[in-house]
């Protein structure tokens, strides 16, 4: 248990591995994403109320929902950087925060754009829209601390607990369409309940989420390879590696003479 | 199939403007997500490659 613990922290070994997952992840995000909007946009009815701007929800849910299991994760490689000091750890923690900053602006400008046809407006403050707007401040933070220290070890001590302190605004999230009154609908789905929609119009979203968490693993492993490849460059594994163009993970040509 | 001509399926009732920005700008923003670590891989490796180059140039300097 704990040699495998201690394999799957080591840098080496997630470079070597992840060669080969990323194939496979990345054809499997390409074809959950296709088939998820096909379904989403061409064959999911229109909502009785709302038309078919309700098909934004395809692009909105899963965004919202990854931003939130974004930030988890990497609160959670915050907590393993701070007890144990996992280098994979600390380099997760950098990667993850960019996607997750990102995907929770998406999350937040697709609900504006649905909002406007739906409820007259751009933007509200309202509960749910501001502590996702949080979350994105949050994420631009662990951002941003860790470009302001120089050694990688202590930005990333840094940007784990700025990222464990802002796990409070999590459950704000989650329970801001029910502590507060609020333009903003309640969740349509729960994982104790049979959803209250046909199945032709959840089996899209269902498509579309399990695609965007794909897309997150495979922008994740990308990110750590680079991020190895810069923090483990003195070793002698990644001099070989780089200097022998014949690999085909490393299959930059060598420009001489400059 | 849920719309009956291709005009309906881009016109989207009245909320065509919307739903289609809505799905440009998210693969917009997944895509760039992809893309940016991509191109900068070929940074990363470029310069350790250099860094390397110069190390070696001083070992063999250096032995001269």
């Amino acid at each position: 248990m704990w040699t495998w613990f201690h394999k799957l922290s080591s840098p080496k070994w997630f470079y070597q591995i992840s060669s080969q997952w990323l194939p496979w992840i990345a054809c499997a995000a390409v074809l959950f994403l296709t088939a998820g909007l096909i379904l989403a946009l061409a064959y999911a009815p229109a909502d009785y109320q709302q038309g078919n701007s309700f098909r934004i929800m395809y692009i909105h849910v899963p965004a919202a929902i990854l931003a939130q299991s974004c930030y988890m994760m990497m609160a959670v490689a915050g907590g393993i950087v701070l007890i144990w000091r996992i280098k994979l750890a600390e380099m997760a923690v950098k990667c993850i925060a960019p996607f997750g900053a990102s995907i929770t602006f998406l999350a937040l400008v697709t609900g504006g754009i649905w909002g406007y046809p739906t409820w007259g407006t751009w933007w509200v403050w309202d509960a749910r829209g501001t502590s996702m707007l949080i979350l994105l401040f949050l994420y631009f933070g662990v951002i941003a601390l860790q470009s302001a220290i120089s050694t990688a070890s202590g930005a990333a001590r840094a940007g784990s607990l700025l990222a464990l302190v802002g796990v409070v605004n999590i459950p704000i999230i989650k329970y801001s369409v029910e502590w507060w009154n609020t333009l903003h609908q309640p969740a349509t789905f729960k994982l104790t309940e049979k959803p209250s929609m046909p199945v032709e119009m959840w089996s899209p979203l269902l498509v579309m989420v399990i695609g965007f968490y794909l897309v997150f693993g495979v922008v994740l492993i990308l990110r750590l390879r680079n991020e190895v490849l810069e923090r483990e460059h003195k070793t002698n594994w990644v001099r070989k590696l780089i200097e022998t163009p014949a690999d085909s993970s490393v299959n930059t040509p060598a420009k001489k003479g400059t | 199939m849920y719309f009956e001509s291709f005009e309906a399926f881009l016109a989207m009732g009245k909320h065509g403007v919307y739903v289609w920005s809505a799905y440009g700008l998210g693969l917009l923003v997944l895509s760039l997500n992809v893309i940016l670590p991509v191109l900068h891989k070929r940074k990363v490796v470029a310069k350790q490659q250099a860094r390397l180059r110069r190390e070696n140039h001083k070992k063999r300097a250096v032995s001269q």
